[in-house]
């Protein structure tokens, strides 16, 4: 592009009026001047996270060792101990999260994409409720965490007598998520050529055999991609699980037990006691899940559209 | 034989399609439920308090029975505003350069960069504000500044909503027609005379929806705003007589007000921050909304 252009402006041999020159001269300058804001613009942006995630890591892995790892946290005013229980408390409630978000997010698309689209356009009871369908998850893709976790807190912990639990903060989770996973699989199922579905429908098939056979399995990839943005979301989510997940360190037992996942433990650590290095050391192995969980993701859009 | 095959699978895809159905509705009964949940909770606050002195009042001593949430107003406000004071022009000029600029080989560093900053989780960013923004604060030699406020909070902010006004804004700028830019181009102007007479006016719609999104983002964020903006529910002013000291205040957002009484508040106290729910999560539908709106006009 700026190859051409530069093509384009450079001023030609016969021009002679050397006001044009000037003013050409100064659109360059301009032009040199904006672009270098720019590129700082970009580059800022690069380093804003090398010096976050630089600044954990290194800071981090000072206090990383098997015993940090391995080992509960014993409380107390320095964050005595590790951090295990953390990380299978976080572990637990990602995995039930996935459980319960995951059927009725990719129903939900499935029923948006393959069985919505024919009815466009049509008055009647079922369009309505499509496109109330559609305004529900744009909402609630925007609603902030923390009235997720008002919400949680009043219906799960107060109103259902589930108290602060896993059970609690896996739905209250599952409600956030479940936007995540509806957008990834539409996407999903969206790529799945047309071609495809014509040909299982000319063997004679119904849609859901066609749905289930052909559709589903072609879009997969898809399908765990948005599996795993949320696992990422739920990994990272702090404010959710603050008012409905309790904060014990202790390891949880059954699906009614409190707990306390990495990012909580992490800000426990910051706020209540002070304990900045075991907070940078739960820190640093929070940012490399979330770096693992990117890699994950990439890999799989890589191949996903290698595939295409 | 076969029609009698016929008829169950023909019962298995209707029952299918009728749960398929099911799911899709769930979303919008979660909303349901979220918008019924918090204003049953909130409504005696409301009716006792009353939504006017709620929004108006200035005082916030849930002990004494008064509460008033213009000091989180304006904490959230103002932290919200110096977050996009720092962040659209950054981020703004990210999306122009991503979109217009950067060569293949840089696009390529800084795209997952970006992605990869949305993705850290908020304690993380409050963590290194705490660590390392406010102890740098700090040394601005101002009395009673403690480097937790307004102003670390804005910076922490303005790296959060960076990704997200990228996003939206770069898909606007490359949504512009080839056209459009050519026939700039074929005028005689220079690249950025064409990015600013061409380009950004045709993608305005989608910038201003991205700095709306971000604004949304940026009211809702909570956990790392309640680790360095200090809590301290004052209604924040300048430390001394220069105004610009406002931003060294310490300050309390309204969702870090929810989330650090949430816990302990019983009563009318409980209820008066469901309230704050409701007020919260009507401001950031028609944030929300508005966004989406001139989204889908551009679209059209």
């Amino acid at each position: 592009m700026s190859e051409r252009l530069s093509v384009i402006s450079r001023p030609s041999p016969e021009k002679t009026v050397s006001r044009k020159k000037s003013n050409l001269a100064s659109r360059h300058l301009v032009q040199k001047v904006a672009f270098a804001f720019l590129w700082l613009t970009g580059l800022a942006a690069v380093i804003a996270l090398l010096a976050v995630v630089g600044y954990v890591i290194v800071q981090g892995v000072r206090v990383i060792n098997l015993d940090f790892l391995l080992m509960p946290p014993r409380g107390g005013l320095s964050g005595e101990g590790g951090i295990s229980t953390t990380i299978v408390t976080t572990f637990y409630l990602a995995l039930l999260t996935i459980a319960i978000a995951t059927p009725l997010g990719v129903g939900a698309a499935v029923y948006l994409v393959e069985y919505a689209g024919e009815m466009q356009g049509r008055g009647g009871l079922i369009p309505r409720l499509v496109s109330l369908a559609r305004f529900g998850v744009e909402t609630l893709a925007g609603v902030p965490s923390i009235i997720f976790g008002l919400f949680g807190y009043a219906l799960f912990v107060t109103a259902m007598h589930f108290g602060f639990s896993l059970l609690s903060a896996g739905l209250a989770g599952a409600c956030l998520v479940l936007p995540v996973i509806i957008r990834a699989t539409e996407e999903a199922l969206r790529a799945v050529p047309r071609s495809y579905r014509e040909g299982s429908l000319a063997l004679g098939t119904t849609q859901w055999q066609t749905v289930w056979g052909v559709v589903l399995p072609a879009a997969l990839p898809g399908i765990i991609t948005g599996i795993v943005l949320s696992v990422g979301r739920v990994v990272s989510e702090t404010a959710v699980f603050y008012v409905t997940l309790g904060g014990s360190y202790k390891m949880p037992t059954s699906l009614l037990s409190g707990g306390r996942t990495m990012a909580l433990h992490v800000y426990y650590l910051a706020m209540d006691t002070r304990a900045f290095d075991k907070a940078m050391g739960t820190g640093a192995i929070l940012i490399l899940s979330i770096i693992l969980i990117n890699a994950v993701i990439n890999c799989l859009s890589r191949r996903l559209t290698v595939r295409e | 034989m076969s029609s009698r095959k016929g008829t169950s699978r023909s019962i298995v895809d209707r029952s299918a399609r009728y749960l398929l159905l099911l799911s899709a509705l769930v979303s919008i009964f979660v909303v349901f439920l979220i918008g019924l949940f918090t204003l049953r909770e909130g409504l005696p606050a409301l009716r006792e308090i009353g939504l006017g002195s709620l929004l108006t009042g200035r005082v916030w001593r849930p002990q004494r029975g008064e509460f008033g949430l213009l000091a989180m107003i304006a904490g959230s406000v103002l932290v919200t505003m110096g977050a996009m004071l720092l962040g659209v022009p950054l981020a703004l000029g990210c999306a122009i350069f991503l979109a217009e600029v950067a060569p293949d080989r840089v696009r390529a560093v800084v795209r997952p960069a970006v992605e990869l900053l949305a993705g850290i989780p908020s304690v993380i960013y409050g963590l290194f504000g705490m660590v390392v923004l406010v102890p740098l604060v700090r040394r601005v030699p101002v009395p009673g500044n403690t480097g937790f406020g307004l102003l670390s909070a804005s910076i922490v902010l303005a790296v959060m909503i960076l990704p997200t006004i990228t996003n939206i804004a770069e898909d606007a700028i490359r949504a512009v027609p080839r056209e459009y830019k050519e026939g700039s181009l074929a005028l005689g102007t220079t690249h950025w005379q064409t990015i600013v007479g061409v380009t950004l006016p045709a993608a305005r719609s989608g910038i201003v929806a991205a700095i709306i999104l971000g604004v949304g983002r940026a009211l809702g964020e909570t956990m790392a705003m309640i680790m360095v903006i200090g809590n301290s529910i004052i209604f924040p002013k300048p430390l001394d007589n220069n105004p610009l000291t406002l931003f060294l205040s310490q300050a309390r957002t309204l969702t870090g007000n929810i989330a650090v009484e949430i816990s302990y508040a019983t009563g009318l106290h409980e209820s008066a921050l469901f309230a704050t729910g409701v007020v919260l999560f009507v401001l950031i539908m028609i944030v929300n909304t508005t966004a989406h709106l001139l989204i889908r006009e551009r679209a059209r």
